[in-house]
This record gives C-alpha cells, sequence and structure tokens, in this order.
C-alpha cells in the first residue's frame, strides 16, 4: 500500500473513464454507459480499499504526519519574480476523518448516480464524459490538502455541471444552470481572493532552509508560518482576517447553500436530470460545509470561535425556514430540495457548536443527507419517468399501486424525518447534544428542534396526498419498480438501517480527526496567545 | 601559418548567408527556395558554433547549433511536403504563381 | 437462573418480535400462512415473560439486573474527558411486570386479530405491524437509558401511524395516523429537550448513573429550576404519548385503526408507556414537577370524562374512557401514589383491552356498525361477548371484587392525601368527580348496546356471536379483571403482591428543599432507592385516615353513576334527549369535544400552514427576487456598458480603424503577396537601420 498512488488513482479514474469515452463512437451507447458504470465501479472499490487500510487513529486535520495516503510533489514551480519569490504549488493530497466519508460518500453516490443515468439517451456520450469529469472535480476537492489543488477541482467541478443541467435539464434548463453557474462562480470569487491572501501572508520553510510563500493548507493552519505583516496574518494589527473569514465563508455558504444564498438550490435541482440532482443534493452541498471544517475553522480559529454564535444562528434559521418553505411546496422536487435546506441547517448548527459530538453530528449528517437525500431524489425520479409530474396534489393511493416502492419511499422519508434506527436520527440526534451543550447557543438549538416537528409534517403530509387514500385511476397503469430501480434504492436503504444501528462504523472513522479538530479550533488556539507571538 | 580566427568563420558564413538570401529572393522554383532558406540556417550555425568556440559563453552556441539542424530537418521534412502538396494541386512550384492564400 | 441467563432471555424476547416483523414483512405475500408464525413467535414471548417474571421476582426481587454496552465511544474528548454513549438493559421489578403484560396482550391480540381481520387484503402486513411495534414496545419497557427510552418511543410511534393509517384508502384513517404521529412528535421534542438537559450536565443517558449523581447533590446546572424543567419536559413525551391535556387530541381519532389495534396500542400498552416513563422519571421529580404533572393529569381526567358522556361511536367512549383513565395514572404518580398508579396500569391494560376487543367482537358481529344507537339488545345475541364486557365495566367502574376497585381506590385516597397536605384540594375533587362520570359512561355504553330493545333490526338480525379466536382472549382478560390475581384481600390491596411484594415507591432523589414534604427520604447513599418505606410518618398517617373513606366515597359515587345510567337508560325514568336540551350548550360543548380540534385547526395548523405559505412566497419572491434583482440590473448596466462600448469605445476603434485604413490605403502597393519581394524589403530595411544606427 505504501507509496501507491491511490488518491491520484481515485481521483482520476473517472477522468480515464471520460477519456475513453471521449474515444468511442457516440452512437455506441451501451458501451459508453457500461465505461462510465466501470469508471465509478473501480472508484468505489478503490474507496473501499481506502476504508480498509485507513487508521482509525490518525488526527490529521493540522498535523502532516497523521494524515493518511499522502501523495506529495512539486507541481508548479516558477522562479524569479522578486517580489513573489518562487511561485510553488504542491500536487498534495491526503485524507483524514473529516475527508474520509465524504471520499466514501462521492464514491458510493456517484456510482448510483451511473446506474440511475441509464435511462439517459439524448448524447449520452456528452453526458457520460461530463458526468465523470464532475465525478473527478467532487472527488478531487476532498482529497486535496493544497488550497491551489483544492480550488482547481472545485472550479473543476462546476462546468460539467453547468452543462449537465443546461443541456440534459427540464424546461427552465437555461436559467437554472446559469443561475447555478453564476452564483456558485461568485462564491469562488470570493474564495479565490481569500487564496491569494492568505499565499501572501504566510511562508513555508522547505528542506533546503528556504522561505517560500505557500499554498499548502497545512501550512497556512500554522500560526508560527504567518509573516509579520502579511495582510492576513495575524500578527499584522491591520490585518483583514475577519473580512476573508467573511467572504470564505459566503464562497462555502453559497454551496452548502444557506439562507439567504438558497434559491439556486430549488431550481437547480428542480431542472436537472434525476442523477444529477442526486449528484448535486448528494454530494455537492457537502463541499461547502467541508470547505469550511477543512479550511475556515483550522485556518481562521479565533474568527470561528468569535462567529459560532452567528452560524449556529444561520443553522437555525435554515432548518426552521427550509421546513416552513418545504410545507408549502407543491412539486415533489422541490419539496425536497428545501428539505435539503433545512437538514444542512443541522450539519451549520453541528459545526457551530464545537464540539465533538456536534461536529461528528455534523459530518455524520453531511453523509447521511448525502445518502438519504440521493434516495429521496431517486424515489421522485422514479415516479416523475412514470408519471410525467411531479405535482404533489397530482398523486394519491399509489401506496395499493407500487407497494414495494412505497416501502422505499416510507424507509427514506422516515430516515429524513429523523426516526431512530436510521442514520438521520443519530446525526441530528449528536448535533443536539453537541449543540445543547454550549451555553451560548442553546436558545438556538431549542428552537432548532421545532425543525423536528416541522419535517414530520412536511414528509408525512406529501407520502399522504401521494400514496394514500384511493387510487386516481389516471394512474392505474404505474409499474412498480424495475430492477435497475431495486438496484439504486436497496443497498441505500442498507446504509440507511445499518449505520442508524451501528453508526459507531462511520463515527469511529471520523472521531479521531473530530476530536483533533476540536482541539485545535478551541484549546490550542486559546493557548497560542497571538500577541505573545509578537513581542 | 594562417591562424584561422573568428573573423574567417563570420566572412564564411557572411557569404553563405547572402548567398541563401539571394537564393530565396530571386528563384522562382519552390524548392530551390528552400535550399535557401537551409543555406541562412546554415550560416546561423557556423555562427553560433564559431562564438562557443571563441567566445566565452560556454557550449550553449554548440547546443544551439544541434537545435537549429534538427530543426533544419524538420522544417525541411514539412516544407516538402508542402512543395509536394501544392504541386499537386497547382501542378506547378512557381512561388510568383501560388499566391490562392491572397485572395 | 442467573443473571445472565434472564438477561440474555430478555434480549430474546426483545427481538423475536423484530424476527417475526423482518420475515413476515419480506415473504407474507408470497406465504400467506406466515401470519402464524408471528402468531407464534408471540407465544414464545409471552412464556419466555412468564419465565423471567417468575424468576425474576422469587430470585432477584429487588435486584436490578443490568446488561449494558457502548454504542458510540468518542474517546477522549478536548475539554470533557472519556465521553461515550451506553445503551443497554435493565430488568427490574416494573419492567418484569411490563414485559408480561404486554407480551400477553399482544399475544391475545394476535390471536383477536386472526379472525377478526380475517379476509383483509393486506394481512400479512397488518402482523408484521404487530410484530415491530411490540419490539419498540419491548425496548421501552427493557431500556435502562433516556436514549433508548426515545429511540423506542419514537419507534412505537412509527408503529402506530402505520396501524392507525393501516386502512389508508380512507382518508380520515391516513388523517388520524398523521395527526397522531405530529401530535406526538410535539411531546416528544419537549422530552428530547429535557433529556439533553440531563445528558448535557451528566454526560450519560442511563437512569441509574444519573440518579446516583443526583442524590449525591448533583443537579443539572446547580439550578433548581432546570431540575424541575427537565422533569416537565421528559413528561412531556409522556404527555403526547400517553394523550394528557392539552396533546390527547389524537388518541380519539386513533381509532380509525382496526379495533385490536387500538386494544393493543392504543389502550393497553403504547399508552401506558407515558405512566411507565414517568414512574422511571419519578425519582427525579421536584414538588413543582409532580404538582404539574399531577394537575395535568387531573385536568385530562376530568376532560376526557365529560366528552366520553355524549359520544355515540362505540370506540370513542372506550378512547375518551382511555384518555380518562391514563390521566388518572398520571395525577396518581404527580401526587405521590407511585404504587398505584402502575398497579392501575397494568390492571386497566386488561380491563381496557377487554373493552376494546369486546367492543372489536361487538363492531365484528355488526359489520363494522360502531353507532351505539344502532344497536342494542346485544346481550341476547352476544352472550359471552356481553358478560365479558360487563366485567371490564365493572372493573373500569371500580366495583369491589374487580381488579380496577383495587387500583383506583389507591389513587383515590393517594389524591385525598395529597389534597389534605398539599392544601390542592382541586386535585381530589376532579379525581372523584371522574370516577362518579366513569361509572356513568360505561354503563351508559353497556345499557345501549347490549341491553333493552334492537334499535336496527335488520342488523341485528344478523349479529352472531364472534369465533373461538375471538372470545377466548376475552375470557382469559375477564378473568384477569377479577382481584383475586393481585391481592387476596378484595378490599385491600396493600397484602397483595403488586403493593406489598413486588412494588415499593423509589425514594426521591432530588434535594430535600425541592420536594415535598411527605416524600421523606431515608436515602443513605448506597442505592437511591430502598425497601424502607419513603414516605414521612403524616403521610403514613393520613393514608391510614383517610383510606376507608376514600373508598366509602369512591363506591357510592360509583354506584350513583352506574344508577343514573340506569335510570336514564335502562328504566327510562330521566329523558336524557329532554336533558340534553335543557343543557344544550354543555351538551354540546361536551358532544364537540371541547371544540378543542377546531382550537388546533384555527390556531397551530392554520397558522403554520399560512406562515409556511408567507414565507414560501417570501422565499420566491423576495430572496429569489432579489437574485433576479440582482441580475437585471446586472444586465441593465451591461446594456448601457453595450451602448458605451458600441459608440464612444468602438466609435474610437473604427476612427482609428478608418486612420489605419487610409494609412493602408497608401501602403497597399507594397502588399505584392510575393514572398520574395517582401524579404527583399527586409533585408534591405535592416541594412538602413544598420546604417542608420550604427552600432560599430
Amino acid at each position: 500500500m505504501e507509496g501507491f498512488p491511490i488518491l491520484t488513482l481515485i481521483t482520476f479514474v473517472p477522468v480515464l473513464g471520460m477519456l475513453i469515452i471521449l474515444l468511442l463512437p457516440g452512437e455506441q451507447k451501451q458501451t459508453i454507459k457500461i465505461t462510465s458504470l466501470a469508471a465509478t465501479g473501480v472508484q468505489l472499490v478503490l474507496a473501499v480499499i481506502l476504508l480498509a487500510g485507513y487508521n482509525y487513529n490518525a488526527g490529521g486535520v493540522f498535523q502532516q504526519g497523521s494524515f493518511q495516503f499522502i501523495e506529495k510533489a512539486r507541481w508548479i514551480e516558477i522562479e524569479g519574480f522578486d517580489w513573489l519569490g518562487t511561485l510553488k504549488v504542491d500536487y498534495f493530497m491526503g485524507i483524514d476523518g473529516i475527508s474520509m466519508p465524504m471520499v466514501l460518500l462521492t464514491a458510493l453516490i456517484s456510482f448510483i448516480a451511473c446506474i440511475s443515468s441509464w435511462n439517459i439517451n439524448k448524447s449520452p456520450k456528452g453526458y457520460f464524459a461530463l458526468f465523470l469529469l464532475l465525478d473527478t472535480g467532487m472527488m478531487g476537492v476532498f482529497v486535496s490538502l493544497d488550497f491551489f489543488l483544492f480550488y482547481i477541482f472545485w472550479e473543476l467541478m462546476l462546468l460539467p455541471m453547468y452543462f449537465l443541467i443546461g443541456i440534459w435539464g427540464g424546461p427552465r434548463k437555461e436559467y437554472a444552470a446559469i443561475k447555478f453557474f453564476i452564483y456558485t462562480l461568485l462564491g469562488s470569487v470570493f474564495m479565490l481572493l481569500v487564496m491569494i491572501g492568505l499565499y501572501f501572508s504566510a511562508s513555508e520553510t522547505l528542506a533546503d532552509g528556504s522561505q517560500v510563500f505557500t499554498f499548502n493548507l497545512l501550512a497556512l493552519m500554522d500560526k508560527a508560518n504567518y509573516t509579520a505583516d502579511g495582510i492576513l496574518s495575524p500578527f499584522n494589527p491591520d490585518n483583514l482576517r475577519f473580512i476573508a473569514y467573511i467572504a470564505l465563508f459566503a464562497g462555502f455558504a453559497i454551496k452548502i447553500p444557506m439562507f439567504p444564498f438558497h434559491t439556486w438550490l430549488p431550481d437547480a435541482h428542480v431542472e436537472a436530470p434525476t442523477p444529477i440532482s442526486v449528484i448535486l443534493a448528494g454530494v455537492l452541498l457537502k463541499m461547502g460545509t467541508y470547505g469550511i471544517l477543512r479550511i475556515s475553522f483550522p485556518i481562521f480559529p479565533e474568527i470561528t470561535k468569535d462567529l459560532a454564535w452567528y452560524i449556529a444562528l444561520f443553522g437555525m434559521v435554515n432548518i426552521i425556514y427550509g421546513a416552513f418553505v418545504a410545507l408549502a411546496q407543491k412539486d415533489f422536487k422541490k419539496l425536497i430540495a428545501y428539505s435539503s435546506v433545512s437538514h444542512m441547517g443541522y450539519v451549520l448548527l453541528g459545526m457551530a457548536s464545537l464540539t465533538t459530538a456536534g461536529i461528528n453530528g455534523a459530518i455524520f449528517q453531511m453523509f447521511n443527507h448525502g445518502t438519504i437525500t440521493a434516495m429521496l431524489f431517486l424515489i421522485v425520479g422514479v415516479i416523475y419517468d412514470r408519471a410525467h409530474t411531479r405535482g404533489i396534489n397530482d398523486f394519491g393511493g399509489l401506496a395499493s399501486q407500487m407497494p414495494i416502492y412505497t416501502g422505499f419511499v416510507t424507509v427514506a422519508f422516515f430516515a429524513a424525518i429523523g426516526l431512530p434506527s436510521m442514520s438521520g436520527f443519530i446525526s441530528e440526534a449528536l448535533v443536539f447534544i453537541g449543540a445543547f451543550g454550549v451555553e451560548e447557543i442553546r436558545v438556538l438549538t431549542i428552537i432548532s428542534t421545532l425543525g423536528i416537528l416541522l419535517g414530520a409534517a412536511y414528509m408525512l403530509w406529501t407520502l399522504q396526498r401521494i400514496f394514500f387514500g384511493n387510487l386516481n385511476e389516471k394512474w392505474s397503469g404505474l409499474k412498480d419498480l424495475t430492477a435497475r430501480e431495486y438496484v439504486m434504492l436497496v443497498p441505500l436503504t442498507i446504509i440507511i438501517i445499518f449505520l442508524g444501528v451501528y453508526p459507531s462504523a462511520m463515527l469511529d472513522i471520523m472521531n479521531t480527526s473530530v476530536n483533533t479538530l476540536v482541539d485545535f479550533v478551541t484549546i490550542k488556539v486559546g493557548n497560542i496567545s497571538v500577541s505573545g507571538l509578537l513581542n | 601559418m594562417l591562424e584561422v580566427g573568428l573573423s574567417h568563420y563570420l566572412f564564411v558564413s557572411a557569404i553563405l548567408f547572402s548567398l541563401g538570401i539571394y537564393g530565396i529572393v530571386t528563384r522562382k522554383n519552390a524548392v530551390l527556395v528552400l535550399m535557401g532558406v537551409e543555406l541562412v540556417l546554415n550560416a546561423a550555425n557556423i555562427n553560433f558554433v564559431a562564438f562557443s568556440r571563441f567566445g566565452n559563453f560556454g557550449i550553449g552556441g554548440q547546443v544551439y547549433a544541434l537545435f537549429v539542424i534538427i530543426l533544419a530537418a524538420a522544417e525541411a521534412a514539412i516544407a516538402l511536403a508542402i512543395v509536394l502538396n501544392i504541386y499537386k494541386t497547382f501542378a506547378n512550384v512557381n512561388v510568383d504563381e501560388i499566391s490562392k492564400l491572397k485572395e | 437462573m442467573s443473571e445472565v441467563s434472564l438477561l440474555s432471555l430478555s434480549l430474546i424476547i426483545l427481538f423475536l418480535p423484530l424476527i417475526g416483523f423482518a420475515v413476515v414483512i419480506h415473504f407474507g405475500k408470497r406465504f400467506s400462512k406466515l401470519y402464524l408464525f408471528e402468531v407464534a413467535i408471540m407465544g414464545i414471548a409471552l412464556l419466555l415473560s412468564i419465565i423471567i417474571g417468575y424468576f425474576k421476582l422469587t430470585d432477584f426481587p429487588i435486584k436490578d439486573l443490568v446488561y449494558s454496552f457502548n454504542w458510540i465511544d468518542f474517546g477522549n474528548v478536548p475539554l470533557i474527558g472519556e465521553f461515550k454513549i451506553e445503551l443497554g438493559i435493565q430488568i427490574d421489578n416494573i419492567s418484569t411486570i411490563m414485559l408480561f403484560v404486554v407480551t400477553l396482550i399482544s399475544f391475545l391480540v394476535h390471536i383477536f386479530s386472526i379472525a377478526y381481520m380475517h379476509g383483509d387484503k393486506r394481512f400479512s402486513r397488518y402482523f408484521a405491524y404487530l410484530g415491530i411495534f411490540t419490539f419498540s414496545m419491548l425496548g421501552i419497557v427493557l431500556t435502562h437509558n433516556l436514549l433508548m427510552m426515545y429511540i423506542f418511543w419514537e419507534l412505537v410511534g412509527l408503529s402506530s401511524y402505520l396501524l392507525i393509517g393501516f386502512w389508508y384508502e380512507k382518508k380520515s384513517a391516513s388523517d388520524a395516523g398523521k395527526k397522531a404521529f405530529l401530535v406526538n412528535r410535539v411531546g416528544d421534542i419537549g422530552m428530547f429537550i429535557g433529556i439533553l438537559i440531563l445528558f448535557t450536565h451528566y454526560k450519560t443517558f442511563t437512569f441509574d448513573t444519573i440518579y446516583t449523581q443526583m442524590a449525591a447533590g448533583n443537579i443539572p446546572f446547580d439550578s433548581f429550576s432546570w431540575l424541575t424543567a427537565a422533569g416537565i419536559l421528559i413528561f412531556m413525551g409522556a404527555v403526547g404519548k400517553s394523550a394528557q391535556f392539552p396533546l390527547h387530541v389524537w388518541l380519539p381519532d386513533a381509532m380509525e385503526g382496526p379495533t385490536p389495534v387500538s386494544a393493543l396500542i392504543h389502550a393497553a400498552t403504547m399508552v401506558a408507556a407515558g405512566v411507565y416513563l414517568i414512574s422511571r422519571i419519578f425519582v427525579m421529580l421536584t414538588a413543582d414537577a409532580m404538582l404539574f404533572i399531577a394537575v395535568v393529569g387531573a385536568i385530562t381526567s376530568f376532560v376526557a370524562a365529560t366528552i366520553a358522556l355524549t359520544q355515540n361511536d362505540i370506540k370513542k367512549v372506550l378512547a375518551y374512557s382511555t384518555v380518562s383513565q391514563l390521566g388518572y395514572m398520571v395525577m396518581s404518580l404527580g401526587v405521590g401514589a407511585y404504587v398505584f398508579a402502575f398497579f392501575h396500569l397494568v390492571t386497566h391494560a386488561f380491563f381496557k383491552a377487554g373493552l376494546f376487543l369486546g367492543s372489536g367482537s361487538v363492531i365484528h358481529a355488526m359489520h363494522h356498525e360502531q353507532d351505539i344507537r344502532e344497536m342494542g339488545g346485544l346481550r341476547k345475541k352476544l352472550p359471552i361477548t356481553y358478560s365479558a364486557f360487563l366485567i371490564y365495566t365493572l372493573a373500569i367502574s371500580g366495583v369491589p371484587l374487580f381488579s380496577g376497585f383495587l387500583s383506583k381506590d389507591g389513587i383515590l385516597a393517594g389524591t385525598l392525601v395529597f389534597g389534605n397536605l398539599t392544601g390542592h384540594w382541586l386535585i381530589p375533587i376532579l379525581s372523584f368527580t371522574v370516577a362518579l362520570l366513569t361509572a356513568f359512561y360505561m354503563f351508559r355504553l353497556v345499557i345501549i348496546t347490549f341491553h333493552g330493545e334492537p334499535r336496527n333490526k335488520e342488523k341485528y338480525d344478523h349479529a352472531h356471536e364472534s369465533p373461538l379466536a375471538m372470545t377466548v382472549p376475552l375470557i382469559v382478560l375477564a378473568v384477569l379483571s377479577v382481584f383475586i390475581w393481585y391481592t387476596p384481600n378484595p378490599i385491600n390491596p396493600d397484602a397483595g403482591w403488586f403493593s406489598a411484594k413486588w412494588l415499593q415507591t423509589p425514594a426521591s432523589v432530588v434535594p430535600q428543599e425541592t420536594r415535598f414534604d411527605f416524600m421523606q427520604n431515608d436515602f443513605s447513599g448506597a442505592k437511591y432507592y430502598s425497601n424502607e418505606m419513603i414516605h414521612s410518618e403524616t403521610y403514613m398517617h393520613e393514608l391510614h385516615t383517610l383510606h376507608y373513606p376514600a373508598m366509602i366515597l369512591s363506591i357510592l359515587l360509583g354506584g350513583l353513576g352506574i344508577l343514573i345510567a340506569y335510570l336514564m337508560y335502562q328504566w327510562k325514568k330521566i329523558n336524557p334527549d329532554k336533558l340534553a336540551e335543557r343543557f344544550k350548550p354543555l351538551y354540546n360543548f361536551s358532544l364537540n369535544k371541547w371544540y378543542i380540534d377546531e382550537l388546533y385547526h384555527y390556531t397551530f395548523i392554520s397558522g403554520t400552514i399560512a406562515l409556511s405559505k408567507i414565507l414560501s412566497w417570501f422565499d420566491s419572491n423576495i430572496i429569489d427576487g432579489a437574485v433576479n434583482g440582482t441580475a437585471y440590473i446586472t444586465r441593465v448596466f451591461a446594456n448601457v456598458s453595450n451602448l458605451f462600448d458600441k459608440y464612444i469605445v468602438d466609435g474610437l476603434v473604427n476612427f482609428t480603424a478608418f486612420i489605419s485604413g487610409f494609412i493602408g490605403m497608401s501602403f497597399r502597393r507594397f502588399q505584392s503577396g510575393k514572398v520574395q519581394a517582401y524579404l527583399v524589403l527586409v533585408v534591405f530595411s535592416v541594412l538602413i537601420l544598420l546604417l542608420v544606427f550604427n552600432p560599430f
């Protein structure tokens, strides 16, 4: 295992698949689909191998030594600009407990989304090529440890997404695609600014003793690396760290999406084809919260501590507001989209608690939301494929017509409601446990619990309107699940219930890193007095 | 005996260069024009080598000369291919008459 | 039998119904007889629970058997230290008894359902749901910690939802299921916050650990109000699940489910889980919390009893009677009569399950007619059902020689003592009024249904006694509604098994100053409960003096209630219709369930939906409007720039181009297109340049 570039492989296997697809003639639809499935399948296998070789006791977060599967090589090096010094970018990848669940999630959701893409027949060559490129972008974000690399993958994922929504989407696809693209790009611009600011504020000592500016995230976490007068250096009395934090946070918040930056999400979801909705909700939204945990928290710990209350406030607003708006939706897919807004609020709330339970809950919620919402969107896709409508009130009585489908829907809905014995409950409970333990945000937490009730309200109401009552004669021809749909839904169901009963399987992966992160953000920073270093 | 110095090389190369230019300017046949180009390149090569020998620049000149030789070979290959194609299209290689690109 | 084997047996009991569920839900469609597997499993569970009960109560009469394991281990957490979440089971006396009650009633209901649900198109799924319900209920019974309590609490909510909405084709059924789940969630949120308070402070969910620390003076956030709040909030869970006022509204609607389900879930076991929860947290209740609980219980029992007076649906009457009786139990815990609350839970479970199954038998016989005004005279047609039903009614009305009398009497005495000691007289007044009302409405039900002349001749003629699968459970439950199983002395339960041997009131663990005076504490440190009597001497004295007055009063009131019922419906001495006419506002108030549903509909439900619509409008018009507005402004700006670009910037460019063009014209002649000419030009130019800027 040692020295084998598994992270590079897991990231670029889809690109490999993409190249093969590009060489294939466009008419060979079946071959293209199988190639794409093979690429995502290999990625999933690699993710499992990664898990098998994963050390549960390594902390990561800020120590390079305890990151795993590290790959580090000089990637770009340009000498000779006086004022820049050496421009140096590393190809630096590694995973710890914060990224491991996300890697697993990405591989899993991509694979399932690929199966779900089977009935895409409009120029599948382009679709699957872009799909695989998107996959690489997502995976790359979760394994990069160099800000520059992170940013490249972040942007890499944007472009295929734009085309996937804009070409294969629904009636208002152009509007949705452009809205998504511009909104996310706006976030990226903020991120880019902060990235460059950080670059010029911190330097890393190389092996030969020379000092160079750095994009290395781990180096950026170490206060000792900052120069005295860097624009984002804590030692500079006039530093702009606060503004930078807000800008960076806004960049990530758009992706989460956090109220009030969330309106691209319903549009994108409604217009995107099912597998892309699955990817969007299952993986893409997590990149925002992942970015906050990976970059904002450890690089700006002192500001994180100051602003935790506001993050929790936004988490609360997301939970309550998303749930209320979901309650009013008449479009099944839009309802799920708003439920995502609500569920991502739990992630924010958990992170803001800065406690082990809360952050564990947040990461776990990221994973669970990925699986549960993916399942929900697949479910919407199933009914949309058959009935070509998503209006909740158009249906009724489907329970008798499609009993197996209804069974899966019930599981997914109750998982989303946070029913114990399913994974969503554990993460929400941990978020609440963590957040309630912090006195400052206790009131916000108590208000947030209202989300449990509202969540149940919109989910059960939807369940009733679509599945219960007497069957609308119009739908008496609907067929129950096909084998392919069954194959997509079963693994997700198993994972949801397995993690609900035995959450340690996932929590143990992240726990050591979360402890390290909490320790780093709340305690280590308290001990290193910035003013002390100044003197 | 006469010591062969830098100026001798430069003199030879200057002659070569002038011949090359003369060839390029006066000949109508594209192949001959190409030969003129070769002469110009080799004149430059002589200069490179000469300065490398007599100057204080290390072996850079020789390396560049090698580069130029390779480049000249590649260029000749491609140019001849173009000339052949031109011949196929226009049935002659008179540079004055081939002016399709201009229009 | 050793501790380990008892614990393993109880784990087996716990998971048996789950296996039943999993098997039946997956293969039930293929094998139509598979429901028998589920029934058999319940039979085994019942046998095992009897074995556990016997050995636990004889071998370990006062010991708690605990098995726990680490569910989630957070390792060494910054600022906190070792941090883990434990789950586990605990067998003590109340869980042993509950285990028996749950498995017995569940088994009887399974048997009953075979006949009752016969021919339903989702027959096997019904049994699967019963399996998951039994599993969850046993989880509540066996848990040794609050988290597992909450987990199974929600799971019984799920099975209740599924079973209420079992006939989901009916809108009323799916509405009722949804309502049940949501109303319960309201209570559950309170419960969850209460649990969070305790967990945040003690870093554990385990009852035992929390109480031990609490007994040592360590209370949540060092504040009495937090302690009271925790108690009341956890009690909120019971308010939801046990249908206490003001969250009682779901239970009557839950009668939309199949009748055996109403018997099992909405009468005997699940709704009693709330009472069970309060018994579990009883030791940590402060005086304020207890008073709150007592008042809620008293109000609930009174409100529900008044509503039950006028209902005409046989199941609705029983539903409100259930709410009322649950209020009794809750009130009983609030006034400190712990043992009798639990005692009443058990006796009520049997006779109320019986009442529901009996009503199921009637409904079955009447071809799914539930309105008692369509019945009458059924005792001749359904003799077994009638006799059993009468026994249950006697029990619930508090007639001596029946089980209900014993437990109810204890509760009434408890409230009387409580009123006398604390001055809160409202509680005993309400509780005695309810005793009167209960006897009245129950006999009203019996008389209208079974006595007199048949009102609907056609349906009456088709009625027939139910099959054996339905009558046997009725008989078993009727037998269990007689006093002898609980105590040899028919008027005083103190000598019986329940209150003397198996159950003791646990000593309070909250600090002395937050406790009622009569809840004396002789806790000496080893364990928060002891066999010592924990009530003060004054309390015991009062109880002793007031026991017989309470008993006589309750017999009198019960008798009065029965008498009025006979006067009105049997002997027709008083015309109920005229009475209703005279007190029309009161009658309507009761008939319409105090208009509580309407109140909720026009406040909470409409409010929530209106708010959601407003926010949705806000979202798509204001927030998204802002986004689109930004885009619009950007485009307007772009258009302006475009014009600027077109006429000013591009104008300049075009002007430059024009000039260049002009100059270009003049130089055009040089552009011959002949490469060689260019080259000549270049060479000469270079030579000229060399001459001009002579570098040498």
